[in-house]
């Protein structure tokens, strides 16, 4: 992988190195040749790595105080905030977190889309992204349920089941996870394992997200294949690292101002309800994160069926590099992509905000149309795309002098002959 | 830069519309100066005081506030009575201790590190006393509301005659700001139903505001702390942030054009 | 390729390392401190014990920081006893007086100093405590006299607050 010998400047280093090669990984981290191109929509994979330490760290913290167990754990999470030293401030920095977690990979994940950086040779790094991307929610979706405030409760029973759609097993696969014929203390118990086990699986997919990564090195804004080493890259350390640095303060002052001064805007008044079983709250919603999924799960009117929708939606995410029929990867080059791009962007806000609101009349109607436009984005336009569209010329190189407006193909053969 | 600033506002405009989302329909509430509300927001130590005094003497007879304890009172940030006066005022409640060295339970007077006392054992008792209706417990009352201080502090000063087409329960009554109109409880307030101590004239309103103050700081006791240290928090941030800004930019000026 | 000197560049890098550790401080201790004793638990570090029932010659034990304290009401004889003993006798050596300012109330840790077992009242060759755990003795001032145990019995702080009330703590 290295086409240098890394050697340890101290003795020790040599002995400890030849044992574990923790410098030589070292090395090859800090001079990981990174195209000089990327804009600030790359610091995300950087950002990502933040949110994951900082729910660990502060999760790992909660869970000291934390008690698993219908009878106390509203009160221990009310204990955390009025008695433990700092706690108000771990909790709403892991509350918080999760939010903040989740913007930045939606960012993330449709800067992807844009740059095309799921295709070939980039397909495993996509595909390990997804089911990351399932992890998260996963332990999110049963990190809301610890609480056990309303919104805990009533989510967790809503969607546990769910898996009684399935024919034949379902009812059992609901008692099965429940550990009783409602969603109780056993639920609760086995979710704060499991909640707490997920963050170190999503940490070693994306030690292996990264290890793909490294492989290929990394996607860049024109979408070209870019030679490593060469004046078109530079080392990670400290070009990219100082740039990783500055995007992820900016974005800790988005994530202060949450945590400082609107801690509870992104959560729902009914989760400072104690659960009570026998009183559903009027809407039931989950955090904003699931939303698009929720007003896909309810646009469809029968319960398998819907089910099968949402996941469809997500599973779909993995076939991606193979419905985008395009040889082009970036949609800079790509003028109709990038138009049908924002639709889905705005496609998908729509979902959100209908995920929020009651399934009924125009909400419904519009829900069902984005769920529909959604599913017809991937199977139908995105392979049509990749055949009909006429694309931009790309460049040949980085550093290649951009003529005029778009890079001329033609023009840049000419150029590169006028410096031999 | 523009296409990020063009997501940027996408999403703050799409975080604003979901927020407003959640909360009920568009109501409008009485409208206060809240103290604590704000960048430096705090609370005013004698609204609090007040505001004990009437979640004591009026509301206390029906809604518990299980997750405080009266060391509270004397706390940094709150109604920081003196600890005299916190320990007297937690001494005028009996809680139940024991078993003792016979095996029974006995009263005792409350201290600083007992909790606040229930007026009832349990909701059940609770919900037989009132008609079926169980007062909620006020500890966080204010998070569990999606209207916040201005729906509490507005619903006190809701009670309204009944308009003329509907009919009510015995028992419920009408009120302008309660979700759906209807509620059980009867308005609690009425003017100088409780003295002030420090001889504010105890309207309706003063009171509303006051004990909706109360609440606020029972729900978040480190409110104060909290936009403090968010204040250094975010200075310190943006600080950083330009020292970091020019970093990068003196690490990046040795390499050649940007493309 | 700059043409400013090298050390306005280091002190723009080294004013950023050092504004940035502050930061790292700052968001380090609160996760420490959070293991420190929490306010709910700092509210229970004292407690008032009534010992207005206690016959001389009898030993209550109360529960204070999750730990047995016991409060004896000692009889003449034990203090005389406690008293007489030669400081050259003790592994330990602490004056009776240091160790109850009113010779009548003993008031001690009851955890041995030994591995942290409870001794037992009344029993041992001293006629104060007998730990069943490895054999310690203490005396009538709850000092080590026979047997592994270190030091003697812990005399926590506390006070009489009125004639019947003793604060620990």
């Amino acid at each position: 992988m290295s086409d240098h010998e890394y050697v340890p400047s101290s003795k020790f280093g040599k002995w400890f190195n030849d044992r574990l090669p923790l410098l030589t990984l070292a090395s090859h981290l800090t001079d990981y040749p990174t195209p000089k191109n990327l804009n600030y929509w790359w610091t995300f994979g950087g950002i990502l790595t933040f949110c994951l330490i900082t729910q660990i760290v502060t999760g790992l913290t909660l869970a000291m105080h934390y008690i698993a167990h219908a009878d106390m754990a509203f009160e221990s999470v009310e204990h955390i905030m009025r008695d433990v030293n700092y706690g108000w401030l771990i909790r709403y920095i892991h509350a918080n977190g999760a939010s903040m977690f989740f913007l930045a990979v939606y960012i993330h994940i449709f800067r992807s889309l844009f740059y095309g950086s799921y295709k070939s040779p980039r397909e495993i790094i996509w595909i390990i992204g997804i089911i990351i991307y399932l992890l998260m929610m996963a332990a999110a979706f049963m990190g809301y349920v610890l609480p056990w405030g309303q919104m805990s409760f009533w989510g967790a029973t809503v969607i546990t089941n769910l898996f009684s759609a399935i024919p034949l097993v379902g009812e059992g696969i609901v008692t099965w996870l429940w550990g009783g014929y409602s969603v109780d203390n056993p639920t609760l118990t086995r979710f704060f394992t499991l909640h707490y086990l997920i963050p170190f699986l999503i940490l070693g997919l994306v030690v292996l997200h990264i290890w793909a990564l490294h492989v290929p090195g990394n996607n860049n804004p024109i979408g070209i294949d870019v030679k490593k080493p060469s004046k078109d890259t530079v080392p990670f350390h400290p070009y990219i690292v100082i740039k990783d640095g500055f995007a992820l303060l900016m974005f800790m002052i988005v994530f202060a101002f949450f945590v400082f001064y609107s801690p509870n805007i992104l959560g729902h008044a009914d989760n400072y309800i104690e659960a009570n079983p026998m009183v559903t709250p009027a809407h039931i919603v989950p955090e904003w994160y699931l939303l698009p999924f929720y007003a896909i799960l309810r646009s469809v009117p029968d319960k398998l069926l819907g089910v099968v929708a949402m996941l469809s939606a997500i599973l779909i995410l993995a076939a991606l590099p193979w419905l985008d029929t395009s040889k082009i990867r970036s949609a800079v080059f790509r003028p109709l992509y990038k138009q049908f791009y924002w639709i889905l962007v705005a496609d998908v806000l729509i979902l959100g905000y209908m995920g929020a609101m009651p399934a009924e009349g125009l909400y419904l109607l519009i829900a069902r149309v984005a769920t529909a436009y959604y599913f017809l984005h991937f199977l139908v336009i995105l392979p049509v795309l990749g055949f009909k569209e006429k694309t931009i010329p790309v460049p040949l190189s980085i550093t290649e002098p951009i003529l005029g407006g778009s890079p001329n193909l033609a023009m840049a053969k000419k150029k590169e002959s006028l410096d031999k | 830069m523009k296409n990020f600033i063009k997501l940027f506002s996408i999403l703050v405009l799409f975080f604003f519309t979901i927020t407003q989302s959640n909360s009920a329909e568009k109501i409008d509430y009485l409208k206060t100066d809240w103290s604590f509300k704000g960048l430096f927001g705090k609370f005013d130590r004698g609204s609090l005081q007040r505001g004990y005094q009437v979640y004591t003497e009026v509301c206390a007879a029906c809604h518990s506030m299980k997750y405080l304890s009266y060391r509270n009172l004397g706390e940094k940030g709150g109604p920081e009575f003196s600890e005299a006066e916190t320990k007297a005022i937690a001494a005028s409640f009996e809680v139940t201790d024991g078993p003792n060295a016979d095996g029974e339970m006995f009263e005792r007077p409350a201290k600083l590190s007992d909790k606040f006392v229930m007026p009832y054992e349990n909701v059940k008792a609770a919900q037989a006393a009132n008609g079926g209706a169980y007062p909620p417990d006020m500890s966080v009352l204010v998070k569990a509301r999606g209207g916040g201080v201005d729906y509490i502090y507005s619903l006190l000063q809701g009670y309204e005659e009944v308009p003329s087409g509907m009919t009510l329960d015995e028992g419920v009554h009408y009120n302008k700001y309660m979700y759906g109109n209807k509620i059980r409880m009867s308005a609690p307030l009425s003017e100088d139903i409780v003295e002030y101590g420090d001889g504010t004239k105890a309207t309706v309103e003063q009171m509303s505001k006051d004990v909706t103050t109360f609440l606020m700081w029972a729900a978040e006791p480190h409110l104060e702390a909290r936009h403090q240290m968010g204040f250094k928090a975010i200075v310190y941030l943006i600080i950083l942030t330009i020292l970091v800004y020019f970093s990068m930019k003196k690490i990046w000026s040795r390499v050649e054009s940007e493309v | 390729m700059s043409d400013k000197k090298p050390e306005r560049r280091d002190f723009l890098f080294t004013a950023s390392y050092a504004v940035g550790a502050v930061g790292v401080a700052a968001v380090v201790w609160p996760l420490v401190d959070q293991m420190n004793p929490d306010a709910s638990v700092k509210a229970l570090a004292s407690t008032e014990v009534d010992v207005s029932s206690v016959k001389p010659g009898n030993t209550i034990t109360v529960l204070w920081r999750g730990k047995p304290v016991f409060i004896r009401r000692r009889t003449q004889d034990e203090i005389s006893e406690a008293k007489s003993v030669k400081m050259e006798d003790l592994k330990h050596p602490e004056r009776d007086e240091d160790r109850a300012k009113d010779p009548q109330w003993l008031v001690m840790l009851g955890v041995c100093t030994h591995l942290g077992c409870v001794p037992l009242n009344d029993k041992g060759d001293y006629d104060g405590w007998f730990c069943p755990c490895h054999g310690s003795h203490y005396d009538t001032s709850g000092r080590i006299r026979k047997g592994p145990a270190p030091l003697n019995m812990e005399v926590p702080k506390y006070e009489f607050v009125n004639a019947n009330t003793i604060k620990i703590g």
